[in-house]
């Protein structure tokens, strides 16, 4: 059983949770994610891990409350507890000095990015940030990734915070700015896909961390396949970051579409329950 | 003698399919006596000689007979830890039944049976774990894995003194006997016991742990005297044909980890969902196969198709397992072989298409080599597919350990009577050594790299 420290909204539906797992925390690297079970009628659910704190024995992540688990995990407070935490799971993100490097994020994307920033930073990298959401209210992590980069840019679609476009609008300023050693890109997969499309035109390296559908997260199932140049890898033991320019990025969002008639129903049946409680 | 086989009561095919709960009642008490009497109690005893961990049949099935139930399962216990699994999961027709004298004129002493009746009797009625008191030697081993390899390396190990740290990847330990082998055919229940009665020994097992990505195994060297590795074989294989990543083609291994392990089947009350097809294939000929399209019928598909690639005759399956499916209703398409998965413009399986076999002259295996039939392309409309062509060996730890010694396909190399690896310290045992075999095969070897361990503890000699 892990304890609750901090579950809190922070942006429009996205949470931040400080939950202990001191093991974890000991031994988790940049790029590395956890799988949640809640509580006993849990799924096993992959989140990347934002940040750790090794003496506090506590680790953070951000949700996007989207199903039923997510919501479930909204209604948690600080004092309860989440029933099984497993990990660090999959490889750490390779950090060493590249040069300059652009970190480009996308919504709920920021929260794995952000750790994989702050290391490429320290490694000696010259830093370069883009972040965008839809709009001003879902930004997250906005002010420490800002900090931490050398030059910085932020888009919404609608531009109610910083210039109004997309992170790709980002990508194109500072790819004419100079050069570019790598890109490392966190966010929605059509994002990812963009912004790939237009580093492999330019030769740019990126890198890509993706969230498949996850069920054991420790190369058992196969749930989790992509195709990476040709080949079917399993995210969660051969990622979750990719050479972005290898993903198969069309299959990648058909996949997550698996379970949409499921989740919807699970998640429906699961409001109805709790405004019969009372809950929300 | 009594000569008449005595017949296990099952569930009705027709009842079955619509629940989870095990298909095989069990013998009664006056049913294993006469089944017990049966058994001529042959000087050779050719059935010990079959059995991979050498249960002493022969004097288990004379307690039976005496009705001394805790004797039987004392004897049975000296050498097989699991019992309540073994008398329900092992291939016991190619094994000890195999050899059983009665066998061609009046049918094999039902071997397994009387097996199972014996754990189930002492977990039902009189659960009288003994804990021995052992002295404590100081010393530390690592267990990496849960299944049958690790859980039985870890009870020898902790009856001869040792302190036993089980490391297990997913949150509930067990390996293949709770997310691959279903509860029909193996209650959880009956694996929590044996767990429970290993923590009550005093083994230690720590749950969501996957050596070789969150700590390395020589991390575990630096804390423990000796390491052994009963990792598995989970890698799941798949047909690499086009549109295997269409939604709705699953490997058996995810198919059934979300129903076994995660309660799918209890969906929505239960978070974790999969997709209950109408229409459901599953691809392969093996147990695993078998499990998976038992699975599918419980969870209200209409209609289940197997391919499989060659004849009745040569498939690796328990013959009761294959008993079991057809009673149920599985439609066995033999002697096909799927090429291609079909999809709509949303990516959801619609068909398989697949291709008649024939089969040809006797390969490696001395199986005969099915080959394609021109022009014999026919499709099965399809909701969900599963793939259950095997599994390789989990390759975390090895590909994580540098020097340690592996076999082409990845298997770690050991040597076969000490079990040893080629690191000092570690040794392996179970399908991540032999590749997918069976539950007492694997356990067979936990405890033969248990002796062995023990041995290398006491002299320190590599």
């Amino acid at each position: 059983m892990h304890l609750i420290r901090y579950n809190e909204i922070v942006a429009e539906r996205v949470g931040m949770m400080i939950v202990e797992a001191p093991y974890v925390a000991e031994h988790r690297k940049a790029g590395q994610f956890i799988i949640l079970i809640i509580d006993e009628f849990g799924e096993r659910v992959p989140f990347t891990i934002a940040d750790a704190d090794s003496k506090e024995g506590t680790i953070t992540i951000y949700y996007q409350i989207v199903g039923k688990s997510t919501d479930k995990l909204s209604t948690l407070k600080a004092g309860d507890f989440i029933k099984d935490i497993a990990g660090p799971l999959g490889h750490a993100t390779e950090i060493k000095k590249y040069g300059t490097v652009l970190c480009i994020g996308g919504g709920i994307g920021m929260a794995p990015l952000y750790p994989i920033a702050e290391a490429m930073k320290s490694a000696g990298n010259r830093l370069l940030g883009v972040l965008g959401s839809r709009n001003s209210s879902l930004l997250i992590l906005e002010d420490p990734f800002k900090k931490i980069c050398d030059e910085f840019l932020l888009f919404t679609d609608d531009g109610s915070a910083g210039e109004k476009g997309f992170v790709t609008h980002g990508l194109e300023q500072f790819s004419s700015g100079g050069k570019i050693d790598l890109v490392v890109a966190i966010g929605p997969v059509p994002m990812m896909k963009a912004v790939s499309d237009m580093t492999k035109v330019t030769g740019i390296p990126t890198l890509v961390s993706l969230n498949s559908i996850m069920v054991d997260g420790t190369g058992m199932c196969g749930g989790c396949r992509v195709t990476v140049g040709g080949k079917t890898l399993f995210t969660c033991v051969d990622g979750p970051e990719f050479d972005a320019h290898e993903v198969d990025f069309d299959e990648l969002m058909m996949r997550h579409k698996t379970y949409r008639k499921e989740e919807a129903e699970s998640h429906e049946l699961h409001r109805h329950k709790c405004r019969l409680d009372g809950m929300i | 003698m009594n000569k008449e086989k005595q017949i296990m009561p099952e569930q009705k095919p027709e009842e079955r399919i619509k629940n989870f709960d095990e298909v095989s009642l069990g013998f009664s008490s006056d049913m294993a006596v006469l089944e017990a009497q049966r058994c001529l109690q042959c000087k050779n005893s050719p059935c010990v000689q079959g059995c991979p961990v050498n249960v002493n049949i022969p004097a288990f099935i004379s307690k039976i007979r005496d009705e001394k139930f805790l004797d039987a399962y004392g004897i049975i216990k000296g050498t097989n830890s699991l019992p309540a699994v073994c008398g329900r999961v092992c291939p016991q027709e190619s094994q000890c039944e195999e050899r059983c004298v009665l066998r061609n004129k009046f049918g094999s002493v039902s071997i397994g049976k009387l097996e199972r009746f014996v754990a189930d009797h002492e977990r039902n009625t009189e659960n009288v774990l003994e804990i021995r008191d052992t002295e404590k030697t100081g010393k530390r081993v690592a267990v990496v894995g849960s299944g049958p390899a690790g859980l039985t390396a870890a009870g020898e190990l902790i009856s001869m003194g040792h302190d036993v740290t089980v490391f297990e990847a997913l949150h509930s330990p067990g390996g293949v006997l709770v997310y691959g082998i279903p509860e029909f055919r193996l209650p959880k229940d009956i694996v929590h016991y044996e767990i429970d009665a290993l923590v009550r020994a005093g083994v230690e097992i720590v749950t969501n742990r996957v050596i070789g990505i969150s700590e390395s195994l020589d991390d575990l060297l630096e804390k423990y005297d000796a390491v052994f590795i009963g990792t598995g074989a989970g890698l799941p294989s798949f047909l690499n044909i086009p549109g295997e990543n269409l939604q709705g083609v699953y490997s058996a291994n995810e198919y059934l980890t979300r129903i076994n392990l995660m309660k799918a089947y209890m969906f929505p009350e239960y978070d974790t969902p999969v997709i209950r097809g109408r229409r459901v294939t599953v691809l392969g000929g093996g147990n695993v196969a078998m499990d998976s399209a038992r699975t599918a019928l419980r969870l209200g598909s209409e209609e289940v198709h197997l391919v499989y690639r060659r004849s009745m005759e040569e498939m690796p399956a328990r013959t009761e397992e294959i008993h079991h499916a057809e009673e149920e209703g599985v439609i066995f398409d033999l002697l096909a072989n799927p090429v291609e998965f079909l999809g709509d413009e949303n990516g959801h399986l619609k068909s398989v298409r697949c291709i008649r076999m024939q089969l040809g002259a006797p390969d490696d295996s001395g199986r005969r080599r099915p080959t394609e039939v021109e022009g014999s392309e026919f499709e099965i409309e399809t909701d969900v597919a599963i793939v259950a062509v095997g599994n390789g060996p989990n390759p975390i730890v090895q590909r994580s350990t540098p020097g340690m010694e592996t076999s082409r396909r990845g298997n770690i190399v050991v040597d076969g009577r000490t079990m040893r690896t080629s690191k000092k310290g570690v040794f392996a045992g179970g399908d991540i050594v032999s590749g997918a075999a069976t539950v007492i095969e694997a356990m067979g070897a936990g405890r033969n790299a248990a002796s062995s361990i023990d041995e290398y503890l006491k002299t320190g000699q590599w």
